[in-house]
């Protein structure tokens, strides 16, 4: 299929805007194709992903844009990379490894993304607004930004991320169009009781139920209550895009595309409807843990990075404790927010009582973590889903109460009632 | 038949029983499936034509492809039934700088259905065929 290039796409491939932005054109024009895209489209703002360092592939591509002399056209973000630039000592991996992700880092900021170094883009001042086409990659971003921001990016790997910055274009396919926005399954919660649905820790297994039922279509939750909060949608999305390819979903009465059902769906029926009861929703949160334990010896909050109220959350969980000496307690959190919660007052209590806070980086990504032999403990799905398979530990999923309580005596604490009781 | 990303490739065929995130599933270096959640975890990747119904998981799988085939531990090739943009990324990434190009197929159920692990097979332009 060919794709109609506009008198400025054709300028870029030409080499007429620069030999960056003809590779970078070529890129777009590539996937364009394998979308089926018949043309591409203006993006407002890009969320970069290369940035983490996999090996010499990922710093040869930007390297390969950066000697062209490469510049983004639009306000453009940085992920997560290898390294934590704010508490550099954190980094125990391999130095040679270590020097790689810093030249990484160094080549796109050089290119002019703003060294935010978060997955959590969605938690900056500035971020995109209802019907805004941007071009996001990370998974967690993506989902959020359409599904709970209205924004409209596809779900983008690596290496189009900067290609779509240098150009400002973008494929018109996929989620950036109406029609590829609707729901198709719709899960009806129901049965559940109030209570558990006010936890925060029901939404990263509700979203790691969704994942594995919704794979890549675009799940519509009905049952929930109204005006969920952000940092539950969150979890919620960073569930599913671990557990499936979800790059958005509806949630009735929470996100904007979904006021009423029948929104979500744009009248269409649903595919299929699944039932989210409490059995199911207790077997989703079994799968999340790959042992039981009587110790644990480390906590992992932060995974997509905590968010202000959740560093206050965590700060008034802890009140006057601290945290277990077998214990390593880390929370990885992006640069912005732990400046902010700083000013809050949040932070210095909580290192004080021995918590480590983890920044520009994710304790599953890179070797941040001291090695243990004892199970590691966290609230988010996704680092349960993850960490077992990048660091090699066993992992304990439950909710951040569990996790504080654990932390701060060492004995796994895990109050199972509130996933039983009425 | 659609070629996402063209190339030629010759392999065992490895036939998924479940989606894979590339990374956080499979290391680059070595190629083996490293997700122990999966069916296939602790199985290899590296030089097999791959097949999985779509994609799955973390946007830095292109990443993970285009470090598998510059290392020379990825599959050789991969099909699919539903085009995967994250993994063609990684493809068309690695084809650009490199130049190495692994083919990169969706085809149809039935055609999908025809392919069973340990089959050997050849791609090419033409398409695919059994050997």
């Amino acid at each position: 299929m060919n794709v109609n290039l506009s008198e400025f796409d054709q300028r870029c491939l030409d080499g007429k805007e620069g030999s960056a932005a003809a590779s970078a054109m070529r890129v777009i024009v590539r996937l364009a194709e394998t979308m089926e895209a018949t043309e591409l489209l203006d993006v407002t703002s890009a969320h970069i992903d290369s940035c983490l360092y996999h090996g010499p592939a990922v710093l040869d591509f930007a390297k390969w844009l950066d000697d062209q002399g490469a510049k983004v056209r639009i306000p453009t973000t940085l992920n997560v990379s290898s390294l934590d630039l704010i508490h550099p000592d954190l980094y125990r991996g391999d130095k040679d490894w270590g020097t790689q992700a810093r030249l990484l880092m160094d080549c796109y900021v050089r290119m002019g993304c703003k060294p935010t170094w978060t997955c959590a883009p969605y938690q900056l001042e500035e971020r995109p607004k209802l019907g805004e086409q941007v071009a996001w990659a990370e998974s967690n971003a993506i989902v959020f930004a359409n599904s709970v921001l209205g924004a409209r990016t596809h779900r983008y790997g690596d290496f189009i991320d900067i290609c779509a910055a240098i150009c400002g274009r973008a494929p018109a396919a996929g989620l950036h169009l109406d029609k590829n926005r609707r729901g198709d399954i719709l899960f009806r919660v129901h049965e559940l009781n109030d209570s558990l649905m006010d936890r925060d820790v029901f939404y990263p297994v509700l979203g790691h139920f969704l994942g594995k039922h919704a794979r890549n279509g675009i799940p519509v939750i009905q049952g929930l209550p109204d005006g969920v909060s952000e940092d539950r949608l969150k979890a919620l999305g960073a569930a599913a895009a671990s557990s499936g390819s979800v790059g958005m979903f509806h949630a009735v009465g929470s996100t904007p595309e979904a006021s009423t059902t029948e929104e979500a769906f744009l009248g269409f029926e649903p595919t299929e409807v699944i039932e989210v009861t409490p059995e199911k929703i207790v077997s989703a949160r079994n799968e999340l843990s790959t042992i039981s334990a009587s110790k644990i010896g480390a906590v992992s909050l932060g995974t997509p990075h905590y968010s202000v109220q959740e560093i206050k959350k965590l700060f008034e969980l802890f009140g006057s404790e601290s945290v277990d000496p077998g214990v390593n307690f880390y929370v990885s959190t992006g640069r912005d927010v732990l400046t902010e919660a700083s000013l809050r007052g949040y932070v210095q209590p909580l290192e004080d009582a021995g918590v480590i806070f983890v920044t520009d980086t994710c304790t599953y990504i890179t070797p941040i973590m001291e090695s243990v032999t004892l199970p590691v403990m966290t609230d988010s799905a996704k680092w349960a889903y993850y960490a077992p398979g990048n660091l090699g530990v066993q992992v304990i999923f439950g909710a951040v109460e569990d996790c504080v309580a654990s932390g701060i005596s060492g004995d796994l604490c895990i109050d199972n009632n509130i996933w039983f009781d009425g | 038949m659609i070629f996402l990303v063209n190339g030629k490739a010759n392999g065992e065929v490895l036939k998924l029983d479940e989606p894979l995130s590339f990374w956080g599933g499979v290391d680059p270096q070595t190629g083996e499936i490293t997700d122990l959640r999966h069916p296939q975890g602790g199985m290899s990747v590296k030089g097999k034509i791959l097949m999985m119904p779509f994609g799955r998981g973390s946007s830095s799988g292109s990443s993970v492809i285009a470090e598998g085939i510059r290392s020379g531990s990825g599959p050789a090739g991969i099909i699919m039934m539903e085009a995967d943009e994250i993994i063609a990324l990684g493809a068309i990434a690695a084809d650009e700088i490199y130049g190495k190009a692994m083919p990169l197929i969706v085809v149809e159920k039935t055609e999908y259905e025809t392919y069973s692990t340990g089959d050997q097979i050849a791609i090419s332009d033409d398409g695919i065929t059994l050997i």
